[in-house]
């Protein structure tokens, strides 16, 4: 439930506070957010809130010493994609090329994309389309220069939606790839 | 039918410990306007011997669900006799019955009771089938269940299939903490038993040929891998956990080998057959696009498969030896996809999209390939065939909730599964 409320939030371009207890961020009114998808949104280092509406990966900003850039791209592990499409869209160019300057810069990270799809169509064939938008990301980080030994990817399919419901508010959550930092 | 007794029993008893759901209730919502009137009267117990399991009742559950029967209502019957002796045939013929099953249910002792019954011609008087069983209390409902398949094949001259199990899977709870349950049941969903239960997700159960082990997905440890579970012991095997996908496990007619969907380190998906006591790996597709959901055709010399080689899903279908090229089986609509093939190989079960929606259609193998859709659901997916081929089970939406549902094979009948708690998923019907 929480996680949809982020996501929510999110999409009104709201900057969520962190409610993880494991990190020690410094809790101040929500600022403008670069969170809608389109926007230039690559000066996020005012904001000292963090967004843990998506991934699992506490890990990343205690790992890259990068925690001042909680609110840019790199804060930002969910790509959304169309219906039956793999392409990255370019209002997501400035989160795939964060992640890329990350991951060369410390080359000790390891990141697994995890590909979903939303819940049309046959189970075992959406699997595929996961596997294809997970393999789009993970070409455009390696065509930025990350290592291929730093990338794994995983398909979901359609069997972990981000947002539960029958329709385009709900398959548009979910047709993403997730960024998940190894810990 | 003993063999498929004990192993029920078995099941029964491995799992016994495990929680099980509320069963799940029949609903039709399209019946056969010329279903057979038939009246099963309920069984003669002898005084004293308590409240019985009603026999009659769930022999006339199972016909009257098949679409093909109309069962006569209990408020309607003058009488009940128990045996063919006692049937005033002319007064039955009143009630418009073209046949009617009588039979007593007798203890025999502790836990052991003897049933039997006749199956009678109303019009010709005609004694059409005898039978005794003898069973324990959990047994009779397989004995009831029997007896509805013995009736079925007689009047339709097609086996029946009420004896026979389905296991599927059930998403309980809310995101993000999922509960994730494969489940064996009888086939109108009674006796729900959970066979593997994870709080990743679990997808795609295969029945092995001779109904004693699963194949299934799971993603335990958030990777995925196919795994080989025995029903009768519980012992399960991870056979496939390759890197990337592992997926889509498939049965040869002889058990020995799976089909399965695996992919390359650049994420391409074919299909490969896994020999399971060598583990020998053979590659059958080699393409560009997705190839997944295999099914072996009878003789275990083809497989059918989806492919978006072209562009959108399709059909195809490719022989397993060396160098066979794929051949395109559907061209109509720009989304046919997770063949199964029907028990005498007469016809293709499949997902198309019509009108933006997700529905179960049918093609025809022998004739011309006519294309038929059974389903007006907007999420029909999924189709199993029963092993008579007279019915697809499939997996539906109903009101934002996962159901299953059926259908039989010519789409006049049809009706939907519903359970209590849970979504309900990729049912697959297990084989005699």
């Amino acid at each position: 439930m929480k996680r949809i409320v982020s996501i929510a939030l999110l999409m009104a371009g709201t900057v969520l506070l962190s409610g993880c207890p494991k990190k020690h961020n410094v809790m101040e009114p929500p600022t403008a957010g670069s969170q809608v998808p389109g926007s230039s949104g690559a000066t996020g280092d005012a904001a000292s809130a963090s967004s843990r509406a998506f991934g699992s990966d506490a890990a990343t900003q205690g790992a890259n010493g990068m925690g001042a850039d909680a609110t840019g791209p790199l804060a930002r592990k969910v790509i959304y994609f169309d219906f039956d499409k793999s392409e990255i869209k370019p209002e997501f160019a400035d989160i795939v090329a964060a992640h890329a300057r990350n991951l060369t810069g410390h080359p000790g990270l390891k990141i697994k994309l995890e590909g979903n799809t939303d819940g049309r169509g046959t189970r075992e064939y959406n699997i595929g389309l996961g596997e294809r938008r997970a393999q789009a990301v993970r070409r455009a980080l390696m065509l930025q220069g990350v290592a291929e030994s730093q990338l794994a990817t995983v398909s979901f399919g359609s069997e972990r939606p981000a947002v539960e419901g029958d329709d385009e508010a709900a398959w548009s959550q979910n047709r993403r790839v997730e960024l998940v930092y190894a810990p | 039918m003993n063999r498929r007794f004990s192993c029920l029993l078995a099941i029964g008893f491995i799992f016994f410990c495990s929680r099980t759901w509320a069963a799940l209730v029949v609903e039709i919502t399209k019946g056969q306007a010329d279903a057979i009137p038939i009246a099963i009267v309920p069984f003669g117990t002898p005084e004293g011997s308590g409240a019985l399991f009603d026999v009659a009742q769930l022999v006339s559950g199972d016909l009257a669900r098949s679409g093909r029967f109309k069962a006569t209502d209990r408020k309607d019957m003058i009488e009940q006799p128990h045996s063919g002796a006692a049937i005033s045939f002319d007064d039955w013929r009143r009630l418009n019955n073209d046949y009617m099953v009588v039979g007593q249910v007798q203890p025999l002792g502790q836990d052991r009771f003897n049933l039997t019954f006749e199956l009678y011609n109303v019009l010709t008087h005609q004694r059409l089938l005898g039978y005794q069983f003898s069973a324990n209390k959990p047994g009779l409902r397989l004995a009831g269940h029997q007896v509805a398949d013995m009736v079925f094949e007689k009047i339709l001259g097609i086996r029946g299939a009420f004896a026979t199990r389905i296991a599927y899977i059930s998403v309980l709870g809310s995101l993000p903490h999922k509960d994730y349950q494969l489940i064996v049941a009888d086939a109108d969903g009674e006796n729900p038993h959970v066979v593997m239960q994870s709080n990743e997700p679990l997808m795609s159960p295969a029945w092995s040929p001779d109904g004693q082990s699963l194949a299934y997905v799971s993603f335990e440890g958030r990777v995925p891998s196919v795994f080989v579970q025995a029903l009768k012991t519980g012992e399960r095997r991870r056979v496939s956990a390759q890197a990337g996908v592992n997926q889509a496990p498939a049965w040869s007619p002889d058990g020995t080998k799976l089909a399965l969907t695996l992919s390359t380190r650049d994420g391409n998906l074919d299909i490969y057959v896994l020999e399971l006591a060598s583990h020998a790996l053979t590659r059958i597709t080699d393409d560009p696009g997705i190839d997944t959901e295999p099914q072996w055709s009878k003789d275990g010399q083809s497989l059918y498969f989806t492919s978006d080689r072209a562009g959108g899903p399709q059909i195809y279908r490719v022989g397993t030896q060396k160098g066979d090229k794929p051949r395109r089986l559907t061209f109509q609509g720009s989304y046919n996809a997770r063949p199964r093939l029907s028990p005498d190989e007469s016809q293709l079960s499949f997902v198309t999209q019509e009108d933006g929606g997700y529905r179960i259609a049918t093609m025809d193998l022998r004739g011309r390939g006519d294309v038929q859709v059974l389903t007006k659901g907007h999420f029909d997916v999924s189709p199993s065939y029963a092993p008579n081929g007279a019915e697809i089970i499939y997996a539906s939406r109903d009101r934002g909730r996962g159901v299953l549902a059926l259908v039989s094979a010519d789409g006049r009948v049809q009706e939907r599964l519903v359970s209590s708690e849970g979504e309900l998923q990729e049912p697959a019907w297990a084989p005699f």
